[in-house]
């Protein structure tokens, strides 16, 4: 079956990239014939009027996001394309399992570099890169934790290349944010697009938070039973804010700020009503500058005086744990395939988009060599600071960029430029394949579960691949098919 | 299970007495619009500032008190604390502190009435839209109280919202009544003249007391009748007695299902409240002084409040 003559994808061109929907020519059709079957049943006319009540309907709702501009506060709506993300269970079996043991290398690495740094001691990982990390947390030396879990909830970027398959992008093992989306938008679909999930077994996402406080609760040594469970928001300020209530909610613990917390006897209560009351796992989304003004940042209003101590005499977990931004930084990713290897003696499930360490000499002279053609990135940069992008790049500035990184060759990174699929979106004029990464979300207490979905950004500008909420994109609802 | 977090707790003590303000604000308008027409010897609109203690700052900001201007001042203008459209702000504010504790329809409901007052123009104010308006602001804040009603999980958070509904509902029914006596008859020559009755009856119908009062009262209306209704009929929602009394009960309830402590001085003072209001006679009140009777039941509904705050509340 090919691209359908009439409804909603009859004009469809899933042109050069691999195509979610339609893969490589119209090969991966037959996997999605249900869904095609029902967006073809639908005119675009209809089509967007009912996504147009989906917009108004996440105004009224209040799922935003706050961006402040001139000192304004504006809330925004991510925008949300009705057309469904595909995902078919043997690829998603693939995922999870790349997954998990993308989370459990992590952990691993985390555990041993604030242990016995035997990876650095095996020079396997350099040392530099890990201790003068800026994300490194010495303080955290000789700390153990519950089941050796560093990361409890970690985000996993993912793209796809052109040759069908998923590679990691980037791991987000700080604070990732974005699943309220994931567990809305499969709301809204069920909402307002219900008939196009007619006939069709997509699996449930709407457990995310009893698994999040199971998780969260097996951290305390003093048994999950007994775990009182709170998730620590800077307030409502936050661009993220929404998604806080949002996880609060669906886990059903409080919804705390850092004055309503205080740190007594080394302990953590929360000032309630009925007095001072103890908490054991805090989930916090306050980065480490800001969680105790005590050890880190003192101009830090957000935090809690003394939160750390308790946390070093055992009486709070704190998730994530402190200190795990060294694992997601640029420079630490380049190594992540052998991380795999060193500590559970695989290959990666999922690999990552192909990266040269420049430090090496064959990946310098490579690099060099095919400037032009490659992205180079420097390493403990974010924000896309200070990355060359070969192709657009001039020949002064490719000269430049030459000069750099001869200079200080370890400060960088490259990549070849990403071919990122594309799925069907709908526009202004009616659908055009547009491009998407996913960020599945994997939980880990005692041990990892991946939610069954994952939040799809798309690029709604035409060619695009800037997915990012602040710069045009929007999100989709995605389907693990069962 | 652990208590209401202290700050939510001020938080939907605030956002309860935030919608019946507003809603207060809406009735006393609308019933300004509708009714005061019939009054040509006296500004209508001088009383609503008189009823909220504004003139001085009215009068610093305007040079007449125009009705579209004190109509704009009450409704759209964000200078005015007490505006509608800053009540609605300030509860949805709450609200969002509290979003983790209230229904999805809770909230989505104060959400879309926020964002219909930011949308509203000052054009959509004028003469006769003035009623539609303050029906529509009604007519939402009553929706919020049904949504709690029907909504609202009757944990801690319920009774914090219950004494700060009821505590305003008291104080503005106070007001509405001290104005009536002491600034809108200067006189005694007028009492029981045709002015007069009107104007009661708009007092009745700000208080959606109309038709109950004629139930109650089939013949005359008098002030001191209108006044004892409205202070002390216990089958009135709004009456200071039926609201000082719930307000009380809400409190004992709350201290002993939750084994509260702290709250001596709040509680002591809220029964006190109650008391005054359950024994109060309208002759012996008018005896000695409405005013006098009025101030001290607003002193008391400031000090209460200060003292739930003191046991309660996050401290700063």
């Amino acid at each position: 079956m090919l691209i359908p003559d009439t409804g909603l994808l009859a004009e469809y061109d899933s042109g050069p990239f691999f195509d979610e929907m339609f893969g490589k020519g119209g090969d991966r059709a037959s996997k999605c014939r249900r869904i095609i079957g029902h967006l073809n049943g639908m005119d675009l006319k209809s089509f967007k009027r009912r996504s147009k009540a989906v917009d108004k309907e996440l105004r009224n709702l209040g799922i935003t996001f706050t961006v402040y501009k001139n000192a304004k506060q504006i809330d925004r709506v991510l925008p949300f394309d009705a057309i469904p993300r595909i995902i078919t269970a043997s690829e998603w079996k693939k995922i999870e399992d790349g997954v998990i043991q993308r989370v459990a290398a992590l952990n691993a690495f985390l555990a041993d570099i604030y242990g016995k740094q035997h990876i650095l001691n095996d020079g396997v990982v350099p040392r530099d890169l890990v201790v003068k990390n800026k994300n490194y947390r010495a303080l955290m030396e000789g700390t153990t934790l519950p089941h050796d879990t560093w990361v409890n909830i970690c985000g996993t970027d993912l793209v796809r290349g052109d040759d069908g398959a998923f590679y990691v992008l980037e791991d987000n093992a700080r604070t990732p944010s974005g699943v309220s989306y994931v567990v809305e938008n499969r709301h809204l679909t069920q909402r307002t697009f219900p008939d196009l999930m007619r006939g069709i077994k997509v699996r449930p996402v709407s457990d995310y938070g009893l698994r999040l406080v199971e998780g969260l609760s097996q951290m305390w040594p003093g048994g999950a039973d007994h775990a009182e469970v709170a998730l620590l928001s800077p307030g409502v300020f936050n661009s993220a804010y929404f998604e806080h209530v949002f996880l609060a909610r669906e886990m059903g613990v409080p919804l705390v700020e850092g004055r309503d917390l205080l740190v007594e006897d080394d302990k953590v209560f929360m000032r309630t009503t009925g007095g001072l009351q103890r908490l054991n796992v805090i989930y916090r989304r306050i980065d480490d500058d800001f969680l105790d003004p005590e050890v880190f940042r003192e101009d830090s209003l957000l935090g809690v005086p003394g939160i750390m101590r308790a946390f070093f005499k055992k009486n709070v977990m704190l998730a994530n744990a402190i200190g795990t931004g060294v694992a997601d930084d640029k420079a630490i990713y380049a190594y992540m395939p052998r991380i795999v290897k060193y500590y559970l003696d695989q290959d990666p499930i999922l690999n990552n988009v192909e990266t040269h360490i420049c430090r090496e000499k064959d990946a310098l002279l490579y690099t060099l060599d095919n400037m032009h053609e490659m992205v180079v990135k420097p390493v403990g940069e974010s924000g896309g600071y200070g990355v060359v992008i070969g192709p657009r790049a001039t020949k002064t500035e490719l000269a430049k960029a030459r000069k750099k990184l001869k200079a200080n060759p370890s400060n960088f990174i490259s990549q070849p430029v990403l071919q990122l699929s594309t799925s069907p979106t709908l526009t202004r004029t009616g659908v055009e394949p547009r491009h998407v990464d996913l960020r599945p979300f994997a939980i880990t207490g005692d041990s990892t579960w991946v939610l069954p979905g994952g939040l799809t950004r798309v690029a709604l500008k035409k060619g695009s691949l800037v997915v990012n909420s602040s710069q045009g994109g929007g999100s989709k609802d995605t389907w693990v098919l069962a | 299970m652990h208590n209401l977090l202290s700050r939510q707790a001020e938080a939907i003590f605030w956002m309860a007495r935030q919608i019946e303000r507003c809603n207060n604000v809406a009735r006393v308008l609308d019933v300004t619009a509708s009714f005061g027409r019939e009054d040509d010897s006296a500004n209508p609109w001088s009383a609503v500032l008189a009823l909220y203690s504004d003139e001085a700052v009215f009068d610093a900001r305007y040079a007449e008190r125009r009705a579209e201007d004190i109509v704009y001042f009450y409704t759209l203008d964000r200078e005015n604390p007490n505006s509608i459209i800053n009540n609605v702000g300030f509860a949805r504010e709450n609200a969002r502190a509290l979003r983790p504790l209230l229904s999805t329809e809770m909230w989505t409901q104060l959400n879309v009435f926020n964002s219909t007052l930011l949308q509203t123009k000052r054009s959509q104010l004028r003469d006769e839209k003035v009623s539609d308006f303050c029906a529509e602001v009604k007519r939402n804040c009553q929706t919020h109280g049904g949504l709690v009603a029907e909504t609202l999980f009757r944990d801690e958070e319920w009774y914090f919202y219950g004494i700060g509904l009821n505590l305003e509902r008291a104080d503005q029914t106070t007001r509405l009544v001290d104005v009536k006596y002491h600034i809108l008859l200067p006189s005694n020559a007028k009492v029981g003249s045709q002015v007069d009755v009107s104007q009661w009856n708009a007092v009745l119908r700000s208080a959606a007391g109309f038709q109950a009062y004629r139930r109650v009262y089939h013949r005359g209306l008098t002030g001191e009748k209108v006044a004892a209704f409205l202070l002390l009929d216990q089958r009135l929602p709004r009456s200071v007695r039926s609201t000082t009394n719930r307000a009380c009960k809400l409190l004992e309830k709350l201290i002993e299902r939750y084994q509260l402590s702290g709250a001596d001085q709040a509680l002591k003072q809220a029964q006190s409240l109650a008391e005054q209001t359950e024994k109060a006679r309208i002759d012996a009140i008018i005896a000695n002084g409405m005013h006098e009777w009025i101030d001290d039941i607003q002193c008391d509904i400031i000090q209460i409040t200060a003292s739930i705050a003191d046991a309660f509340f996050l401290k700063t």
